[in-house]
């Protein structure tokens, strides 16, 4: 009850004023288009026919949602997965690229961690190059990587995981050095009257520790390999992905594609990053942490 | 532990080993230059930069175990540790890359970027301009002021704050560059449209970072207020702001970084023939890929610049917090 007062009500009523907003904006920015038809077509029609008019447009400025979500609902349900127009198809290509770049981008990244936090100069010499690393605007240059990529002859998922490696890599080093850094003194003294090695402070204390700070990292790293696969998808004459769906929705001015496909871009973020966040709950009570 | 043994190393030796690095380097790339040393010594060349990055590498590690007196020391210390590393990578590069040979396409080494940077100077500028000057900065203006005054709004109406939160933390998982097109189908192909997708980038950052940081005072703190009879925009400039301050310097940082992102890959969409993305994007096309990587370089260092102006700003202002201080936070 409380719950239901303090959370779900609050955000439903935002939510559904959001809806009327988008509704009262899609018939201001469509009106002008649609008088100019009317009156080229010279059809006079009621106020509430001339406002079912602006929300029925096939290519609208800004499309209403219900015409969103019937795109959306055609194209995910009803379509053939295979089928090019089917949104789960783009989508799984982008995800693919997605878990492939996030897979690698949080070994790597847990790998440097352990590496700064158990090498001072490696601490003291990488850490500032990591982080300008990240002033590098990788998704600007997502381009250049793809056609550079494509010179050589390698094509399709590498180099679009590459840069959501590049883009995941960071949160996680960030994360697991203060992860792996979270174990208080004295913890790391107690270990030491155990006369612990430094291999068994590094299982037994420093790698528990660090589980929380991984999976919050890990929400980050997953949700930016998502936004640098559909960058990646932008270029290269775009063949398929949620991106390139984007981009041909952008070259015909087809505005409800467009907006059915950035609705899918953002179910598969909302999916990921709750999964990733379950993953880490699980991890977390099977380690016997107590439920905040 | 070791730290302790090796401090003994005095700091000369390993700025020998550094010097010595230096002056191999300098040879290394002396050489590089005729055609024949390239064609037939490949080993001795590549030895040579290892042995580089070696004495760089060993130099560097025992620097960072010396501990000076002075914070000053210890700073230039950090300073010149992060600087080598910093340059080694770039001599190997370019040694790496002329060494074999490595096609323009894939890699430029980085002195042909060098010079294609100081050749084309005007065209950068223009570019940075559009890009930075136009759109960043009116995007980024607006989109953390209205996020400011919304997460007051927020902080203001407790029904506000239940329900925007929620919303402002999930949109920061989803991928909004992608409002790109549409942006740029509202609003034009000028730089209009590009602070616009910038604007949607930094609002959310900065709502969800100022509603948070605007409950960082502490209950004692804000009974104190209470018992003077503050009003609530008192308590709000006198206490609360001002303890929300790293909260907010954070969004300001995150955001500087996604601004620039925003305007470059919105320019992807469409542009005037000028602008970073749309130099970036042609110039691919045409393999001319020393300008793409001197776009970049000019980016990376405005992106630094951007978060340092507002780090150093950030210090200024939040003088009391105990990261600034040097303590512990």
């Amino acid at each position: 009850m409380e719950r239901t007062r303090d959370k779900i009500l609050p955000v439903t009523i935002i939510l559904a004023a959001l809806v009327v907003v988008w509704y009262v904006g899609a018939v201001m920015l469509n009106a002008p288009f649609q008088r100019d038809l009317d009156r080229r077509g010279d059809v006079t029609r009621g106020t509430v026919e001339f406002l079912q008019a602006t929300l029925s447009q096939p290519k609208p400025t800004l499309p209403a949602p219900h015409q969103v979500a019937q795109n959306f609902v055609e194209n995910t349900f009803l379509r053939k997965v295979s089928s090019n127009r089917s949104l789960v198809y783009h989508a799984w290509i982008t995800l693919s690229s997605t878990l492939l770049g996030f897979a690698f981008g949080t070994a790597l990244g847990i790998a440097i961690a352990v590496g700064i936090v158990h090498f001072i100069s490696l601490d003291r010499s990488l850490m500032p190059w990591i982080i300008a690393s990240q002033t590098i605007p990788i998704l600007a240059i997502a381009p250049m990587v793809i056609v550079v990529f494509a010179a050589i002859g390698v094509t399709g998922i590498i180099p679009k995981a590459l840069i959501s490696i590049y883009l995941s890599f960071f949160p996680v080093v960030v994360g697991m050095v203060k992860g792996l850094r979270s174990p208080e003194l004295t913890h790391l003294d107690l270990m030491h009257t155990y006369n612990a090695s430094a291999a068994q402070t590094f299982w037994k204390l420093r790698v528990p520790a660090s589980v929380p700070f991984l999976f919050a990292s890990m929400k980050v790293g997953v949700a930016a390999s998502l936004v640098g696969a559909i960058v990646a998808e932008l270029p290269t004459g775009a063949v398929a992905g949620i991106g390139s769906k984007l981009l041909q929705g952008s070259y015909y001015s087809q505005s409800i594609d467009m907006w059915a496909a950035l609705v899918a871009g953002s179910v598969v973020a909302v999916l990921l990053v709750t999964l990733v966040g379950l993953a880490g709950r699980i991890t977390e009570t099977m380690m016997g942490a107590r439920p905040a | 532990m070791s730290a302790q043994a090796n401090s003994t190393i005095p700091a000369w030796r390993s700025l020998a080993a550094v010097a010595l690095a230096v002056v191999i380097a300098a040879f290394v790339l002396h050489t590089l230059d005729s055609s024949a040393f390239v064609a037939e010594r490949k080993g001795a060349g590549l030895t040579l930069a290892v042995a580089v990055w070696f004495l760089a590498w060993w130099g560097n590690a025992s620097l960072s175990y010396w501990r000076p007196k002075s914070p000053l020391l210890a700073r230039l210390r950090d300073g010149f540790v992060a600087l080598s590393f910093g340059l080694v990578l770039l001599f190997l590069w370019e040694v790496l890359v002329r060494l074999f040979e490595v096609p323009f396409i894939l890699l430029p080494p980085p002195s042909a970027i060098g010079v294609r940077i100081a050749s084309s100077i005007p065209i950068l500028a223009a570019d940075v301009y559009q890009t930075i000057f136009k759109a960043v900065l009116a995007g980024y203006l607006i989109g953390c002021c209205s996020g400011f005054a919304v997460a007051i709004l927020a902080d203001r109406f407790l029904f506000l704050r239940r329900g925007l939160l929620p919303i402002g933390n999930m949109v920061s998982a989803l991928p909004i560059i992608g409002v790109a097109p549409i942006m740029v189908m509202w609003f034009g192909f000028d730089w209009q449209s590009k602070a616009a997708v910038v604007t949607i980038m930094t609002f959310f950052p900065m709502l969800v970072n100022t509603v948070a940081g605007l409950t960082a005072s502490g209950q004692m703190e804000r009974d104190l207020m209470r018992t003077y009879a503050s009003g609530y925009w008192q308590s709000l400039f006198k206490l609360r702001l001002p303890a929300a301050a790293p909260f907010i310097f954070n969004a300001l940082k995150i955001n500087s970084t996604l601004a620039l992102i925003g305007a470059i890959v919105a320019e992807f969409f469409g542009t005037p023939v000028v602008g970073m993305g749309f130099r970036i994007s042609t110039e691919v096309g045409r393999m001319n890929i020393d300008m793409v990587w001197a776009e970049i370089a000019v980016a990376a260092l405005i992106g630094s610049v951007f978060y340092g102006v507002i780090a150093l700003i950030e210090r200024g202002v939040t003088f009391w917090h105990p990261s600034v201080r040097g303590g512990q936070a």
